[in-house]
């Protein structure tokens, strides 16, 4: 199958690739592009763990083809953290036991990566609302929503 | 707007007896965690690597006729095949892989199908070539023809005698004799004590209920996945994602005839295990493909495979009959349990079995466990194995016992409570327990104490145990010359052990957690450790990371003296440091110690080894507040408290975290999880979408109380914790239901459509009076 030129920014470095029409995005990130951060848990749009920004929109890497990443900027885990430090998001993670295994835990960040840029002081209400969309099996949810509680307020600090 | 930050988080360090555990440092493999750096088994990547892809049946029961996989030998890409012809016939034997024993003839019958196929999703063949995509298109150019047989995948059905028979060899062992009668039971087993007869004569009030459970899945977010690659001089490497590399060491050697020297598991991080990542499913195909290739093959299973291939935890048939004097004394108990094995034999019955009226203390309790084989996966260790659908069951009926005799439900239990000395219905005498401590603490929750008030609103209780595991574990200590110590230590760590395991180490020798550095290396890189499952690994493998830290103390304290010129005898340890008994002048830290290893004979490496028996048993309450939907038949968990011994908090986060990740587990089992089959025989809903665990959106906090009863035998006093969570939240909700609807329920999962179905059960009964 011959494969197709795709030019893309991802975490805000220009990044051309090349894939089959059927590859999903999230199949480009992992095995072409080496950001195995990025991980699979259904790859049907059910469990978030392949979570990343499209143009600043939360999507499911493995529901989109990567052919239609042309042109667009994509944001993953890895592009959280920048050579000062871990974004605080992250620490928060840390310092609340947010992650048992850490499988979903990149899929959450950037999910709640993305309900701060929009919302920076969310509810725990409207925490658990937006990150309905990500499952995880470990933790029952507690600790990871006190972590983005808190890293709110330090994002807000911060500004 | 409240927020928590982690300076809300107690300690538990024993007023100060401790300064590491019972604290709540950063998990040292928590930054690779946050930022996608750490390598689970779905990341390995290698040179030459070959992608595999598994042919599935789509049929429940089925024979096998004939597999003629030329026509995909010949796509372009493709590069080997497995099927059964190529495993060599291995003989029954039996295999200890952590939580479960499993026959290795059924391991490799199951990894692919020779004769039969068991369940619809059972492994017949597979495909390696040069990317995924092509190996999937090879699957549909294997041509199998199949002789569909009747399937059978209902446990009650499975017993019948004239049900389909998945084997037509397997008698029932009957109280452990073979029984010569062919069936799908392939066992009954009994744990009696006393007389049932005259337990019931002697009660006011006897209940009995029957108790459905459908088939669940652990859930885990990561997809199996393993990469194997035999190589040349006859080895075979393995990358999994598994909570037991030696038993998958164990699993591959013995289905591939290999001595275990030859094969060498490396595991991975793993995405969530639950009990269900012990037993080897593609392994041995993806070996049978590398040798035929010479490279290395990855394979990874989508989430419908996971579904319909792995796991389950065992649906469940369940009759409970007990007896209570007015006076809340429970006089008897029976217990009817059959449990679907699945595919082959070996459900958890027989851990439910011991686990199913373990906390409380009844003179006269008969119990019986049937393991059934059903067209279904071949069931799999899920969080206490055995012991959720048990508690459904038996507590359930101690509500009502409660409710019959005017008593309150946590009072009924409190008076009930085993203690040390309690004989179980298995025979085991209890040691140093922490059950009534543990009731009488959820007795005294604020959660318990408060009022619920408002319409369909309702409040249940329940209790649960679990035995907690011991056995083989291994640690090995080595210290830089900058006093920081390389920990290695064999247990996967599926949720912050690592943390855990350091901690013990720092707390022994003095230094913190930052100093500790743990890693989890290969099988033949560290002494055999047994899985991480059976809530063993803080307390075995904790107890090895003891000894090898007390062996570098031991060491230190020779090095020390010889540093310092003085005699060996004349060193102790106190609080960090190395201290001349006749002269306190004379002190050195660890730190010290470690700088002048090289001058004072060399490295400094201490080890530890044990095989831990003396785990102590868990027991776990919870309390949780309903409110019932009576339009919708929707149940709103308002509040949720899980009460639990937990022995010794070594990093409470983490054990908070394993209480609240198994109590929404719970919550899912209760309410919207479940395997629907279709009249063909095959899971209906094998996806998320379809196969509903909770969200956060669906959870309300889980307030944890840690109670701390010590564990004798451990020198921290710990227990395991991970598992007894999972026991009781089904039958704590359900009489939340109860208590807030008036309809008793006997199925899991409590969706909806049941509670509508209750409900409107209960208005023809009262409109007929």
């Amino acid at each position: 199958m011959s494969k197709i030129h795709v030019q893309t920014t991802i975490n805000e470095e220009a990044t051309e690739f090349l894939c089959e029409p059927r590859e999903s995005l999230l199949e480009v990130l992992r095995e072409t592009l080496g950001f195995t951060g990025t991980k699979e848990g259904c790859n049907d749009g059910n469990c978030g763990a392949c979570s990343v920004t499209l143009d600043g929109v939360l999507i499911d890497s493995c529901l989109m083809l990567a052919v239609e990443a042309e042109g667009k900027s994509i944001s993953t885990v890895e592009g959280l953290a920048n050579p000062e430090g871990l974004h605080p998001i992250q620490q928060a993670f840390l310092e609340h036991a947010a992650l048992q295994c850490g499988i979903c835990t990149p899929g959450f960040l950037v999910a709640s990566k993305a309900l701060l840029d929009h919302n920076p002081e969310p509810s725990e209400h409207e925490i658990r609302h937006w990150l309905a969309g990500n499952l995880c099996r470990c933790t029952g949810y507690d600790k990871i929503v006190r972590a983005v509680l808190e890293a709110a307020q330090t994002v807000r600090a911060s500004a | 707007m409240s927020v928590f930050t982690s300076k809300d988080y107690p300690d538990y360090t024993d007023d100060g007896k401790y300064k590491v555990i019972g604290t709540r440092p950063i998990r040292h493999d928590g930054v690779d965690k946050v930022t996608g750096a750490a390598m689970y088994g779905g990341d390995v990547r290698l040179p030459g690597l070959l992608f595999g892809k598994v042919l599935r049946s789509p049929h429940p029961h089925a024979k096998i006729l004939s597999i003629d996989t030329s026509e995909a030998l010949k796509l372009d890409g493709v590069r080997a095949v497995a099927t059964a012809d190529d495993l060599v016939d291995v003989v029954d034997k039996l295999s200890n892989i952590g939580e479960t024993t499993v026959n290795v003839r059924e391991i490799a019958k199951n990894s692919l199908a020779s004769d039969k196929v068991l369940y619809t999703g059972h492994a017949v063949a597979a495909v390696c070539a040069t990317n995924p995509h092509i190996a999937e298109e090879a699957l549909d150019l294997i041509k199998v023809e199949y002789e569909v047989l009747q399937p059978v995948i209902d446990v009650r059905k499975a017993m019948a005698d004239d049900a389909p028979l998945l084997d037509e060899n397997r008698t029932t062992r009957e109280l452990g004799e073979d029984s010569g009668k062919k069936s799908n039971i392939a066992s009954h087993n009994q744990h009696a004590m006393g007389d049932l007869d005259e337990g019931f004569a002697a009660a006011d009030v006897v209940v009995e209920r029957e108790f459905d459970t459908a088939t669940i899945h652990q859930g885990y977010i990561e997809p199996h996945n393993c990469t194997v690659w035999w190589k040349k001089d006859g080895t075979v490497t393995v990358w999994v994602s598994t909570q037991g590399p030696f038993e998958i060491r164990s699993q591959v050697a013995e289905v591939l005839d290999l001595p275990v020297s030859k094969v060498k598991v490396m595991p991975c991080e793993i995405g969530g295990g639950f009990g269900g990542k012990f037993p080897t499913y593609m392994e041995p195909a993806a070996a049978i493909m590398s040798h035929k290739t010479g490279q290395p093959v990855k394979m990874l299973m989508s989430r419908t495979e996971v579904f319909q291939a792995t796991g389950p935890a065992p649906g469940s048939y369940m009759k409970v009959k007990m007896g209570v004097k007015n006076d809340g004394t429970i006089t008897a108990a029976h217990a009817y349990m059959a449990y679907e094995a699945g595919a082959y034999p070996g459900s958890a019955v027989g851990a439910g079995a011991a686990c199913i009226l373990a906390p409380y203390n009844i003179a006269n309790v008969t119990i019986d466990a049937y393991d059934v084989v059903v067209n279904k996966p071949k069931s799999s260790a899920y969080r206490a194995p055995g012991a959720p659908n048990a508690a459904f069951a038996s507590e359930s009926v101690i509500d009502e016992l409660a409710e019959k005799i005017g008593m309150d439900p946590m009072a009924l239990r409190l008076k009930n409570a085993c203690h040390e000395g309690t004989r179980r219905a298995d025979g085991t005498i209890f040691g140093k327990i922490g059950c009534i401590e543990t009731f009488q603490a959820a007795k005294d929750s604020d959660h318990y104490k408060s009022n619920l008030e408002g319409a369909n609103r309702g409040r249940g209780v329940a209790g649960g145990f679990w035995f907690n595991g011991g056995g083989m574990s291994s640690a090995a200590i080595s210290v830089n010359d900058n006093g920081t110590i390389n920990l290695n230590e064999g247990s996967v760590d599926i949720g912050g052990s690592r943390a855990s395991m350091a901690m013990i180490v720092a707390e022994t020798l003095g230094l913190t957690a930052d100093d500790i550095n743990p890693s989890i290396p290969d099988t033949s890189s560290i002494g055999f450790t047994g899985g991480t499952g059976g809530s063993r690994v803080t307390y075995a493998t904790g107890h090895a990371c003891y000894n090898a830290a007390e062996d570098v103390k031991a060491e230190m304290c020779k090095r020390a003296a010889r540093q310092l010129e003085v005699e060996e005898g004349q060193i102790e340890y106190q609080d960090g440091r190395f201290v001349c008994t006749s002269d306190a002048s004379k002190t050195l830290t660890v730190k010290e110690v470690a700088a002048s290893q090289g001058s004072t004979g060399g490295p400094i490496t201490g080890k530890g080894s044990v095989n831990a028996g003396g785990a102590g048993n868990a027991f776990a309450v919870h309390v949780v507040d309903v409110e019932v939907d009576p339009e919708t038949g929707k149940v709103e968990i308002l509040r949720f408290t899980a009460v639990q011994d937990v022995g010794k908090a070594i990093h409470p986060s983490y054990v908070e975290g394993q209480i609240q990740g198994g109590a929404v587990q719970g919550i899912g089992w209760a309410l919207s999880e479940g395997y629907f089959y279709g009249e063909d025989g095959s899971m209906a809903n094998p996806t998320f979408l379809d196969y509903r665990m909770p969200t956060c959106f669906d959870v309300p906090t889980i307030e944890t109380i840690l109670v701390e009863v010590p564990n004798p035998a451990s020198p921290h006093g710990i227990r395991g914790v991970g598992e007894v969570p999972l026991v009781p939240p089904m039958a704590a909700i359900a009489n939340a239901i109860h208590n807030a609807v008036g309809s008793r329920m006997g199925e899991l999962p409590m969706s909806p459509d049941k509670i509508i179905a209750a409900l409107q059960d209960a208005q023809l009964s009262e409109a007929a009076g």
